[in-house]
């Protein structure tokens, strides 16, 4: 664990402790339970963002992907009666297909993932709306799922299934993104592609990946979320989750650069992001400010982190001349 | 007395206390005051320094340095990286401040220079890195800030007045291109002319030029050396800072060398050759000149060979060439002359817009840079930090970089194995760093290269293509490259070197292959080198 992951550590349970003191719900089962089960949710959707992210790219259309799959998942098994297997793999192949053309738009056509992505993002949004001519995907009265229902909103021992999945992918991930080759690759990318390119790294296969893992992990998040809120309204669902997940891997340490940042560091942002939802509803602040907390932690978080890099780098600095003085006195 | 003669002027000493070389060293300055003749040594020096002493933690960066320009002199200033050299200008601009010492700029002595101070008394910077607005135009960049205005609120520039204040300005400096031309258009010796003309706008009097000529093509840096001497016939001291030690030999007056911090010797006018520099440089003779002047040895097979080549800087002019296994063919031309454009399509960078490769007799297709790896084709690009290593990542992790599956286990990268292949490479190269976790970043020019290198040497190079593989690079660490490339050769690789430094096209290669406006318009063997025949092939025309 790096020292920035460190501070962010010390920030979420300080900020707990606070929270724990002025409303001592914060603490009870039910209410760690729901957060966990946002911070499952959300989490795996971070860890998507955070692959492409760290390529020097950004993937804009989450928010809309997790709309539009999640909508066609609860129309496939509620109104088509697909098998839910098959419909969970379905939706993952469908997420696939829509990294693999996101990524090939950016890596072969050369377009700007920013333009990309936000054209994905209306698009998706659209689709979506159409698909269900504006109405609510839902479940029918009394259509039961028992084993989906266990495995995505279901808890064992008490801790949601969702946040169990996250803290799985977390560690594959982890593996991948800090041990593989992939990982690495990804890193050299993200630091200076031309350099890695000129290494003899196939550099478009490896960025079309990160977008395919993008959406990959974004379609589990959508059957997660669908599953979460049973019934989809697909104009709102989903709103701005791109930028949650965006936001904690910038919380996180990530540079939007690229080549910077850590698996640890994007899940600990996500549960910094939660905590300070849930620190809204309990403290009794009013939720139209929610946004507005949330955008104001991640700017001093970043800042303090900026003027904490400053500051150390002066201090090197002052040491090590107060060394060559010395050295110089003693001769 | 005929001190100039006297060899151990700038034998370096040892064993001297401090007062003892100070006193020789001023006494040495003085004995060259009186040696040139060129310029009058009744005149009073614009530019003097006493005794400059200036520390940054942990390093003595210069160290008792004292010199001395007098007004129209041409100073040489010659000296390793890391030998001093950028801490004297920045003490010159004003940057920072001497530890000790004393500056006296005409007739005034200072502690140190501001900025401002530097500028206001006609010191003037170019810098190896143009500081021009290359969207702007030539007379908008030499005035910038200082534009003239029209009269009216809306202080508009008055564009007549500019171009009329400008046309004296790149007439002195021998401009050919006129003052409304964006920089951009403009070759790199041009744009320096504009940085000339903008020291010669705030009426410079001592014009500081740091490594004007390392990226300038051969027939370009002539034009360079006569702005120098117009200058110097205007009476505008020069110190001219270069590598590059027969252009110093061209147009120095004066020679002053820097080693570790201080002063190495100063040659006068008719001591000025390369060998004493090298000498003063390094403190000892380099033996690289011998090396590569051993005699031709036999062809090999040919390795790479381009068929009707097209690249996409030239698609009208195919290319034919052969790289031989166990040679070094120079490739000399000027800077623009599709050379770099025919690496990458060598490399695989770029595709080939018609024409093919053949490797080994057999064709090669090449789709990306990681096809070519494959074939064991390797390239050290011209730009070292864009495009040769990863300035962020660690020497271990770009040595590795290329055949990081080879150093894994089920595809999850293993530390040691690494670590084992870059220290290999450190020993071999001599990478001096503290081990070989340290940033490349942290790493000196020199140094960053042997991690180039070292990277594909780790690797089984068939065909080693280097492009321009000692710019800003010191002397040391050059014969070391260059010793790299023979040995690759002599194992067999087929070596193409991509050179504008004419020395080096000529003392290390076995043929030479120059390209003029996208073609091979000749190919030279050994007999044959001169650096008459390059250039006339260099210019399109054919050799002697």
């Amino acid at each position: 664990m790096s020292k920035k992951d460190l501070g962010l550590l010390i920030l979420i349970l300080v900020v707990g402790a606070i929270v724990a003191i002025i409303n001592p719900r914060f603490l009870l089962p039910i209410n760690l339970a729901n957060t966990s089960n946002l911070i499952g949710l959300f989490g795996i959707l971070s860890i998507g963002q955070a692959f492409v992210i760290i390529t020097g790219g950004i993937e804009l259309s989450v928010g809309s992907v997790v709309a539009l799959l999640g909508t066609l998942f609860i129309d496939f098994i509620a109104v088509r009666e697909v098998a839910w297997p098959l419909a969970f793999v379905l939706i993952l192949v469908l997420g696939a297909i829509i990294g693999l053309v996101h990524g090939w738009l950016i890596t072969r056509l050369k377009l700007q993932p920013f333009v990309v992505t936000l054209c994905g993002l209306l698009i998706y949004r659209g689709v979506a709306r159409f698909y269900t001519a504006d109405g609510t995907a839902g479940f029918a009265f009394g259509q039961n799922f028992p084993d989906l229902e266990f495995l995505t909103a279901g808890r064992s021992y008490g801790v949601p299934n969702s946040f169990i999945a996250l803290i799985v992918i977390s560690i594959v991930m982890w593996v991948v993104l800090h041990r593989s080759v992939f990982g690495r690759y990804l890193y050299a990318i993200g630091k200076n592609e031309e350099a890695a390119k000129y290494s003899g790294i196939r550099t478009g296969r490896v960025v079309m990946a990160a977008y395919v893992i993008c959406g990959v992990l974004t379609a589990l998040s959508a059957i997660y979320f669908a599953m979460y809120t049973r019934s989809i309204s697909p104009a709102s669902h989903g709103q701005f989750y791109e930028l949650y997940a965006i936001a904690a891997a910038v919380l996180g340490g990530f540079s939007l650069r690229g080549g910077e940042g850590s698996l640890i560091g994007v899940i600990l942002g996500t549960v910094l992001l939660q905590e300070l939802q849930n620190l809204v509803n309990l403290l009794g602040i009013p939720s139209s400010l929610n946004f507005a907390v949330m955008g104001g932690v991640i700017l001093i978080g970043v800042l303090v982190d900026q003027q904490w890099g400053v500051f150390r780098a002066r201090r090197l600095m002052v040491d090590a001349t107060r060394k060559s003085a010395a050295g110089a006195a003693a001769e | 007395m005929d001190h100039k003669h006297d060899p151990e002027k700038w034998e370096p000493v040892f064993g001297e206390d401090h007062a003892q070389m100070l006193a020789r060293r001023l006494l040495s300055g003085m004995m060259n005051y009186s040696d040139t003749s060129i310029v009058a040594s009744t005149s009073t020096p614009f530019l003097s320094l006493e005794n400059v002493r200036k520390t940054y933690p942990g390093v003595v960066a210069l160290d008792g340095f004292s010199m001395e320009v007098r007004p129209g002199e041409v100073i040489g200033l010659v000296g390793e990286n890391g030998a001093g050299k950028s801490t004297l200008m920045k003490i010159l601009g004003g940057v920072t401040t001497p530890d000790s010492g004393t500056i006296t700029v005409d007739g005034t002595a200072h502690k140190g220079l501001t900025v401002e101070g530097s500028l206001g008394s006609g010191i003037a910077f170019v810098h190896q890195e143009l500081n021009l607005f290359d969207n702007l135009d030539v007379a908008a960049n030499i005035f910038f800030g200082r534009e003239p205005l029209r009269a009216g609120p809306f202080k508009l520039v008055d564009r007549a007045k500019l171009r009329t204040m400008v046309a004296p300005l790149l007439k002195r400096v021998g401009a050919n291109f006129s003052a409304d031309t964006q920089v951009a258009t403009l070759s790199l010796a041009q744009q320096q002319m504009v940085e000339i003309a903008k020291a010669l706008s705030i009426e410079a009097r001592l014009v500081i030029l740091d490594e004007p000529t390392s990226s300038l093509p051969l027939a370009e840096t002539d034009k360079l050396l006569d702005v120098i001497k117009a200058l110097k016939a205007d009476g505008i001291s020069v110190i001219f800072i270069s590598h590059r030690l027969h252009e110093v030999e061209r147009v120095a007056d004066r020679v002053v060398v820097l080693r570790d911090g201080m002063l190495a010797g100063t040659l006068g006018k008719h001591d000025i050759g390369h060998d004493q520099m090298v000498k003063l440089m390094i403190g000892r003779m380099l033996k690289e000149r011998e090396k590569a002047s051993e005699a031709a040895r036999a062809p090999g097979a040919t390795a790479l060979s381009a068929k009707a080549i097209r690249t996409p800087a030239y698609p009208g002019r195919p290319v034919d060439l052969d790289v031989r296994r166990g040679e070094i063919l120079g490739l000399a031309g000027l800077v623009g002359s599709g050379r770099t454009e025919l690496a990458r399509v060598f490399f695989g960078i770029d595709s080939s817009l018609g024409g093919g490769l053949e490797l080994d007799g057999k064709p090669l297709v090449l789709g990306s840079a990681a096809d070519a790896v494959a074939h064991g084709i390797f390239l050290v690009p011209e730009d070292r930090k864009l495009t040769g290593i990863l300035l962020d990542l660690s020497i271990a992790q770009n040595i590795s970089l290329p055949n990081l599956p080879a150093h894994a286990k089920r595809s999850l990268v293993s530390a040691s194995a690494e670590t084992a292949t870059a220290e290999k490479q450190k020993k071999a190269l001599g990478i001096k760093a503290p081990s070989v976790q340290t940033r490349t970043g942290t790493l000196s020019g020199g140094n960053q290269q042997k991690v180039v290198l070292g990277k594909w040497l780790a690797m089984n190079p068939k065909v080693m293509i280097l492009d321009e593989p000692t710019r800003g690079i010191d002397i040391g660490a050059k014969a070391e490259i260059y010793g790299l490339m023979r040995a690759l050769a002599d194992a067999g690789v087929a070596v193409l070197m991509i050179s504008s430094d004419m020395e080096e096209v000529i003392g290390v290669s076995d043929r030479i292959a120059v390209m003029h406006e996208g073609q091979i318009s000749g190919i030279l063997d050994k007999d044959r080198f001169s650096q008459e025949n390059v250039l006339l092939l260099a210019v399109g025309k054919q050799p002697k």
